[in-house]
């Protein structure tokens, strides 16, 4: 790990003011101190932000405001998310362990990078973590790579889970930074990789999470987190979904759908969505939503399985959804 | 407000945190980027917890912050100024028994079920399992399964891990 000045900040303001270039915010770690013992990150200063009184979850217009530093133990176990944003809760439950979870923040969630091999190794090339260097994953060892939105510069995929159930929520996520606080919309707070993949999301320089809001719309009766990995539990998905579904009567009123580990983001297809919207809960209906899904992707070398394994996790999760049963996170037998 | 100063303290001063490690207050100075698994290993020589991978995969740096299981490979020391710290060479001193030199019943269990076989894993294991306790959400034994998979243990021993903590979690530990 290299060296570097550490600050301890008592406040936002104080935080963004000690930023500079190099300097990277630090909450939980479980991340940023991983990437600094593979010479990954190499931040010239570490500006602790767990000080900051951003660790609550508060009822705001009908829905919560989780803070920043709200750890992913504290989202996923606040009685008001298990019985009002259960997808969340499983969501977070399904990723890293018990011990990483007491340490990670909900900010800091949003802005863990990619687990791509090549982006964490820094012999190798990689266009995420050097700008121009080439991406040896395409062609290469690419097994856990995106099969949708990649582009030629970089085929990463978005580790979180959380982050899965947050755009499914159609979450929207403070931030504090030099030019004052916005708001963004999940959809638009991480980004696909392009000609630019060392940007994981639209935060500006200095900009600081400060709360991630989740509307009053929660699925709480409908909806699932199911999640496919290479073994049961601490494992990153291969493919992973969110669903949730308002339903009249067997009619569908609402849908969402989001799915991890297959891009950059977490990838939402709202005509797809649409296609459900009207329609009885069928699996063929759920099927014709997979379908116009998955019609979109583009496999690499060695990935092609998730493509058939994300078109059935949909219809599965949609099934789990509207018949009220959701997946298990602790009988890992898929129903 | 900042820490003691600003500008902020150069790379190369050591920062000085206080730690109840234990239930002993140390007053140290540490430099920014030692971890707490390094802090307690190579400067505090409690070796009990170890360090098996050092990136947050394998739980045998497991160490109970507050009260919480986190692994001390991802922490930098300077962060956990004042918090209160307890490695597998202080379970013994946690609850009832504190004072008394007897083993922590999670301790205790692990013996009578044979819950180890090399010891490796062991520290993080037990201070693992009491967090999981503490928590109170694991109940059934698939839950304790899954509340304890960020611990690897490649003797295998983890029927008798499940057991263990079983045990104590339904008070049948002596």
């Amino acid at each position: 790990m290299n060296r570097f000045e550490y600050v301890r900040a008592g406040t936002v303001a104080e935080a963004v003011q000690a930023f500079g270039a190099g300097a990277r915010f630090i909450a939980g770690g479980t991340n940023l101190i991983d990437l600094m013992k593979y010479d990954v990150e190499k931040p010239g200063r570490l500006i602790d932000i767990t000080r900051l009184p951003l660790t609550g979850i508060e009822e705001r217009d009908g829905g919560l405001r989780l803070g920043a530093l709200a750890t992913n133990a504290k989202v996923a176990y606040d009685d008001r998310v298990a019985q009002r944003y259960p997808m969340l809760r499983n969501a977070i439950l399904a990723g890293a362990s018990a011990q990483l979870r007491n340490a990670a923040s909900t900010g800091g969630n949003l802005l863990q990078r990619t687990r791509c091999y090549y982006f964490y190794d820094a012999g190798t090339p990689c266009n995420k973590r050097e700008p121009g260097s080439g991406c040896p994953a395409i062609g290469g060892v690419n097994r856990i790579h995106a099969i949708f939105g990649a582009s030629e510069h970089c085929i990463a995929t978005h580790p979180s889970d959380m982050c899965v159930a947050l755009a499914a929520l159609e979450a929207v996520v403070q931030v504090s930074g030099p030019d004052g606080e916005r708001s963004i919309p999940f959809a638009a707070f991480h980004r696909l990789p392009g000609d630019a993949p060392e940007r994981d999301t639209t935060l500006k320089p200095g900009e600081i999470v400060v709360s991630v809001d989740l509307p009053e719309r929660g699925f709480a009766q409908h909806y699932t987190y199911l999640k496919l990995r290479d073994r049961l539990s601490y494992a990153f998905a291969l493919v992973s979904i969110a669903a949730g579904l308002e339903l009249d009567g067997d009619t569908v009123k609402t849908a969402r759908l989001a799915l991890g580990g297959v891009a950059h983001k977490p990838w939402r297809n709202v005509e797809a969505e649409a296609l459900l919207v009207g329609k009885p809960a069928t699996r063929d209906n759920f099927q014709a939503a997979a379908d116009r899904i998955v019609a979109e992707a583009k496999p690499q070398s060695e990935n092609g399985f998730k493509v058939e394994l994300a078109r059935r996790a949909i219809v599965r999760g949609l099934e789990q959804a509207a018949a009220g049963t959701p997946q298990s996170l602790s009988d890992k037998r898929i129903q | 407000m900042l820490l003691e100063q600003s500008p902020p303290v150069s790379a190369d001063t050591p920062i000085p945190i206080t730690l109840t490690i234990n239930g002993q207050r140390r007053e140290l100075q540490v430099a920014p980027w030692t971890t707490l698994l390094d802090l307690l290993r190579e400067r505090l020589d409690l070796t009990g917890t170890k360090k098996g991978c050092d990136h947050g995969q394998c739980g045998a740096c497991t160490v109970l912050v507050d009260g919480t299981r986190v692994n001390a490979c991802l922490a930098l020391a300077v962060m956990k100024d004042g918090a209160e710290i307890t490695t597998v060479e202080g379970l013994a001193g946690l609850g009832e028994r504190k004072g008394s030199n007897a083993l922590h019943p999670i301790q205790e269990a692990f013996i009578e079920h044979d819950a180890f076989q090399c010891g490796y894993c062991t520290p993080g294991q037990l201070c693992s399992s009491v967090g999981l306790m503490n928590e109170g959400h694991a109940k059934s034994r698939d839950e304790i399964r899954e509340a304890m998979s960020g611990n690897l243990c490649r003797c295998g021993a983890y029927t008798n891990i499940v057991d263990a903590i079983e045990d104590v979690m339904h008070g049948g530990a002596r």
